[in-house]
């Protein structure tokens, strides 16, 4: 046995040798070596092209199934459940009861009608239907099927034919795609963290920034193809300079990576520990971010003083502020935080968008760890999305941060064609304030007041 | 998501609620994958908490009043069926020409039934009186602290005294009717479900 076992055992090894060794040269040559220049040889448009084409067929495929057997296919209506009457408060209490009691209206007294509460009724009722804003907190739904599990509400449907094709893909995925990902993204993280501290070594000056800018978007680039990002950048002539404020709409952690691997960004959060420390520590080394301790978030003072110190210094980098303060699922733009936009400096805004027929870049984070995210992120067909970068913008006369925030909000849903939200994206784990309900019956009683003229 | 809330409700579930109600298969289906999104603790049912969420909900002055409508007599959670029943009160009765059948009784949505659903909002205590206590305890919910308790008293005197024919200083559910004969219910309390 002992004498059998040892030339099987050196051949094997031989064997696993080369094949490694041709796959990490083919990782090099295809991947990594690109990923240092910046250039592209068109894989992963191409295969974006064949992707969609099979997703086609599935979706057909699935329908014709349905059909045969007499079933009624689940169809997400992109167009939501119910029409809203847009009409107002007032315009509708009017109506009611011109039509209604009959009185004369403009007597001298508070014309109450028992029918006023219709209206708070069926707006209720409605907002239980379909409702703006507890829907940005879940992935969107698809219209047609992209052979991922996770997106599919019409299992019963599926014929032998189309399993078969699924049951491929998934092995495409978890056995091809996925480990050629995780081995990229470790290649990128451990290459980020070695080459920022050999840097930190170097004497402040230009050749110093010259370095850290190359490694960076050296390293953002492979974690760009660790995720078969297809990314395409428009108007990269708007792209943020420096001693300005990046803002953009945020849908998950992948965000910054899309945006730093096209130009170099001073990152803002917090400080954590474990791998993400490590990270964040050596990245400082190489140029200067903006790391702040869990206590010093609160104090809104200390955030903008530093904020305002970073922009004034004219050499350092753009920062890279998300002001929605929170994942939303790229349906839409929620409120901005009036923070970043008290800063005296320019506003750059982008738009990004995501394509959702090749993975879900949402990051529900009462649904999925930061791990589990990942590996779901790595294990669908692709991240493909959109990059707008929008004409600089600053705050106006007479203008407070407030208006300047929707103003920049406003461009940012247009280009992207998201919808724009007064709404707070805090309301994914807070409650709604008493403000907004006072507000409404404000409204109300001043309705009832304008018929009131005895005091 | 999607995938689990579709396959939970069974083809012959969909027929009764259909039957009961009068929405359509795909209307059906679409308000099932509602009702799943809005039920945090996946466990079938909504608790008041789960229609708290809703912050367009949360800022209404009546909503409160709304949510119970939702719940029967006493309990804390309302399935799907008794979902769909309350919301069978919105559906506009134009729908109802489709499928005329004599049989099954008064439509859900029926204005006799929809006035009903708007004269439960104001009688809490549901003994088929809106008492002056109870006009008021709505007034407030709809004005806030913007009206004085005086004006709002007087408010709610002229309502009762403009409705009451029968002289027993409240609203039965009759005299609510004929206050709102000329207004048209049907279009205001209807929500228009899309196929």
């Amino acid at each position: 046995m002992g004498l059998l076992e040892s030339p099987f055992n050196s051949l094997l090894c031989m064997l696993l040798g080369i094949s490694f060794t041709v796959w990490f040269t083919l990782l090099l040559v295809f991947i990594v070596v690109p990923a240092i220049f910046g250039l592209s040889f068109g894989i992963r448009t191409l295969y974006m092209k064949v992707l969609l084409k099979v997703f086609e067929w599935a979706t057909l495929r699935i329908e014709r199934g349905a059909k045969e057997k007499k079933h009624l296919l689940y169809k997400p209506n992109t167009n939501g459940i119910i029409a809203k009457k847009p009409t107002s408060l007032e315009e509708e209490l009017k109506e009611i009861r011109r039509n209604g009691s009959g009185r004369d209206l403009d007597g001298s007294s508070p014309t109450f009608a028992v029918s006023d509460i219709f209206y708070f009724c069926r707006r209720g009722v409605e907002s239980i239907v379909d409702d703006e804003v507890t829907k940005r907190f879940t992935a969107e739904e698809l219209e047609s099927w992209n052979l991922l599990t996770r997106s599919n509400y019409n299992f019963q449907h599926i014929s032998a034919r189309l399993t078969a094709l699924w049951g491929l893909g998934l092995l495409i995925r978890y056995c091809c795609l996925l480990p050629l990902r995780l081995t990229l993204a470790i290649t990128g993280v451990t290459l980020l963290v070695v080459f920022t501290t050999i840097i930190g070594f170097l004497p402040n000056g230009r050749m110093k920034n010259f370095l850290s800018e190359k490694v960076h978007l050296m390293c953002y680039r492979i974690c760009v193809r660790a995720l078969t990002a297809i990314i395409t950048y428009h108007h990269s002539e708007n792209k943020p300079k420096n001693g300005g404020i990046c803002v953009a709409n945020h849908t998950s952690p992948i965000d910054v990576i899309i945006l730093a691997s096209d130009g170099c960004y001073a990152m803002v959060g917090q400080t954590h520990g474990g791998l993400m420390g490590i990270i964040q520590r050596s990245m400082v080394k190489a140029c200067p971010h903006i790391w702040f301790e869990r206590s010093e978030i609160k104090d809104r003072h200390l955030v903008a003083k530093r904020l305002s110190d970073h922009v004034e210094d004219k050499n350092k980098l753009p920062i890279l502020i998300f002001p929605e303060g929170t994942c939303i699922n790229n349906t839409s733009v929620m409120m901005f935080k009036k923070g970043s936009f008290e800063i005296a400096s320019t506003i750059y805004p982008v738009a990004i968008k995501y394509d959702p027929r090749f993975g879900e870049a949402f990051w529900n984070s009462s649904k999925f760890g930061m791990v589990s995210y990942l590996l779901r992120m790595m294990s669908s067909w692709a991240i493909v999305c959109s990059v707008w970068y929008l004409p600089p913008m600053s705050r106006q006369e007479g203008e407070d941060a407030v208006q300047f925030a929707n103003r920049v909000k406003a461009a940012i849903a247009r280009q992207g064609g998201l919808v724009d939200l007064l709404w707070d994206g805090g309301l994914k784990r807070s409650k709604v304030k008493d403000t907004f309900k006072e507000e409404q019956q404000k409204l109300y009683s001043k309705i009832l007041w304008d018929h009131n003229s005895s005091p | 998501m999607g995938s689990r809330a579709s396959s939970l409700l069974r083809e012959e579930d969909i027929e009764e609620i259909k039957k009961e109600t009068g929405f359509s298969h795909s209307q059906i289906t679409r308000l099932y994958s509602r009702f799943h999104s809005l039920d945090k603790g996946e466990n079938g049912a909504l608790s008041r908490e789960d229609f708290q969420r809703i912050p367009e909900l949360a800022i209404n002055p009546l909503g409160d009043r709304i949510i119970n409508a939702f719940f029967p007599e006493g309990e804390d959670q309302v399935n799907f069926r008794g979902f769909m029943r309350t919301l069978a009160h919105f559906r506009p009765v134009e729908d109802n020409e489709k499928n005329k059948d004599p049989n099954s009784g008064e439509p859900l949505n029926s204005r006799n039934n929809k006035l009903l659903f708007a004269f439960r909002l104001y009688d809490l205590d549901r003994d088929d009186k809106i008492s002056r206590d109870e006009l008021l305890q709505v007034l407030r919910m709809m004005v806030g602290v913007n009206i004085s308790d005086e004006q709002l008293g007087s408010i709610a005197d002229r309502t009762i005294q403009e409705a009451d024919t029968n002289g027993d200083m409240s609203i039965s559910f009759s005299e609510f009717i004929k206050v709102l004969e000329k207004v048209d219910v049907e279009q205001k309390m209807s929500i228009r479900f899309l196929h």
